[in-house]
């Protein structure tokens, strides 16, 4: 098992390296961000750009870069993506967990680790949702 | 018991906020001076966390002694510094302190600072952090742990209409909204049509969410020009500096600017106030609250 676990790891980050730099967070969410990685912002923002963004959509921090936000929003109004992922766009993405970088996120997607989260802010998924 | 909150929820009154200055020199003398200076024009005053990624005394400190000194505080918490746990702790510690007005921000990046060496956090964003203020307010910790009393925190929250992707601004508004946030600071801005579609969209939607739009009061043309090309998210149309630069009274022009963006933001859809950064201009801010029908100490 660890050595079939091992490859995923591989493939995976060979294959979103190159694509999305890739940085193995564990949990990913390129779906519900336009196929745009939002670790690759520079505050990591999981939940929208900053209050930075520059007048030609560039980035507060690394000005010749264009903002991810900006580019996650023209891409999930412009791409033919399935509308349940363009659904999910706006959603509370939880805080990151550290305990999962490093690992392959298509194996949390599987067992569902990814979708843990501390006790407090599962509590309170429930009771927005709910209502 | 917040104040700000009762204004907001319990009145129709216009609400005005400002920014405390950031205390590096001069004490808790300097911190009666400021209070002085600020308690008979606004309803409630940021207390800020390491603004624009400088270190000064800490938001909580500042929030506590504003509050003994009678003003009520709006305390921010950034999140480039802290991890989650500094950051609950500085709500678990507001909460000890009864400050109730909470306002949560992803903060500026490291690099707009006097210390872009150091290391950046954002261990949690800004609406990722509103969301655990509500955490809190349920009565636990985000492990789950009790935290009792609970707080009862008003949360606010800022957002920028005027940088792109501007569609998304409403939306993003929304989120914070969801998230917990009942107030809702709008960064400083010289796009007013920008500022109409925001607020006529969020009120649309989330009519409960107060708005404030924030003005600043400058003395010339020269502060929007480092606006423009120094603050990431602030665009100043050459137009709007133009106006005041080629005025032959630049204070004139600029305060006038000022005046205008003030009627103009407060008679759009949810707009419940402003905030007025002034600059330590005091005879400019009496002027300004002159003429907007204020009158000192109506909030006590
Ligand atoms: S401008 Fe965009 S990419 Fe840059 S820090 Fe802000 S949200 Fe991240």
């Amino acid at each position: 098992m660890p050595k079939l676990l091992n490859l995923l790891l591989a493939v995976e980050h060979g294959m979103k390296k190159p694509v999305w730099d890739c940085t193995m967070c564990g949990q990913c969410v390129l779906h519900s961000t336009g196929m745009t990685c939002p670790m690759t912002c520079p505050k990591t923002l999981r939940n929208g750009p900053c209050g930075g963004v520059r007048e030609d959509g560039h980035c507060e921090v690394k000005p010749e870069m264009r903002c991810i936000w900006v580019k996650a929003y023209d891409r999930k109004v412009s791409l033919p993506l399935p509308t349940v992922w363009k659904e999910h766009y706006n959603d509370l993405r939880p805080p990151v967990d550290m305990q999962l970088k490093g690992t392959s996120s298509w194996v949390n997607l599987v067992t569902k680790r990814d979708q843990q989260t501390p006790a407090g802010w599962a509590k309170r998924q429930e009771e927005t949702h709910s209502h | 018991m917040s104040k700000l909150r009762d204004l907001l929820t319990q009145t129709k009154d216009v609400v005005y906020t400002a920014e405390f200055p950031v205390i590096d020199g001069g004490g808790m003398d300097q911190v009666k001076k400021n209070v002085e200076r600020l308690a008979p024009w606004f309803a409630a005053v940021n207390a800020t966390d390491n603004t624009a990624a400088h270190a000064h005394a800490s938001n909580v400190s500042v929030a506590i002694a504003m509050k003994q000194h009678g003003l009520e505080p709006i305390m921010q918490i950034v999140c480039r510094d802290k991890n989650r746990l500094a950051i609950q702790a500085d709500m678990a510690g507001a909460n000890l302190h009864g400050i109730e007005n909470i306002a949560l921000l992803t903060g500026d990046d490291v690099t707009a600072g006097d210390e872009p060496e150091t290391r950046r956090v954002f261990d949690l964003d800004g609406p990722q952090a509103i969301n655990v203020a509500s955490i809190l307010n349920a009565g636990t910790y985000l492990s789950g742990r009790k935290l009792n009393p609970a707080p009862n925190f008003f949360i606010c929250a800022v957002e920028n209409p005027f940088a792109p992707p501007h569609d998304y601004r409403i939306e993003r508004a929304m989120k914070k909204h969801r998230a917990g946030a009942q107030m809702l600071q709008l960064q400083i801005g010289y796009h007013p049509d920008r500022l109409e579609k925001f607020c006529a969209g969020v009120a649309a939607t989330v009519p409960e969410l107060a708005l404030i739009p924030s003005v600043v009061l400058v003395k010339s043309s020269k502060p929007l020009n480092f606006m423009n090309d120094k603050v990431p998210g602030i665009s100043v149309p050459q137009d709007v500096i133009d106006r005041v630069a080629q005025s032959s009274d630049q204070a004139e022009a600029a305060y006038q600017l000022a005046l205008e963006q003030c009627q103009h933001a407060l008679a759009l859809p949810g707009v419940r106030g402003l905030h007025i950064t002034d600059f330590r201009h005091d005879e400019t801010l009496e002027r300004l609250m002159h003429d907007l029908g204020r009158t000192p100490n109506q909030y006590t």
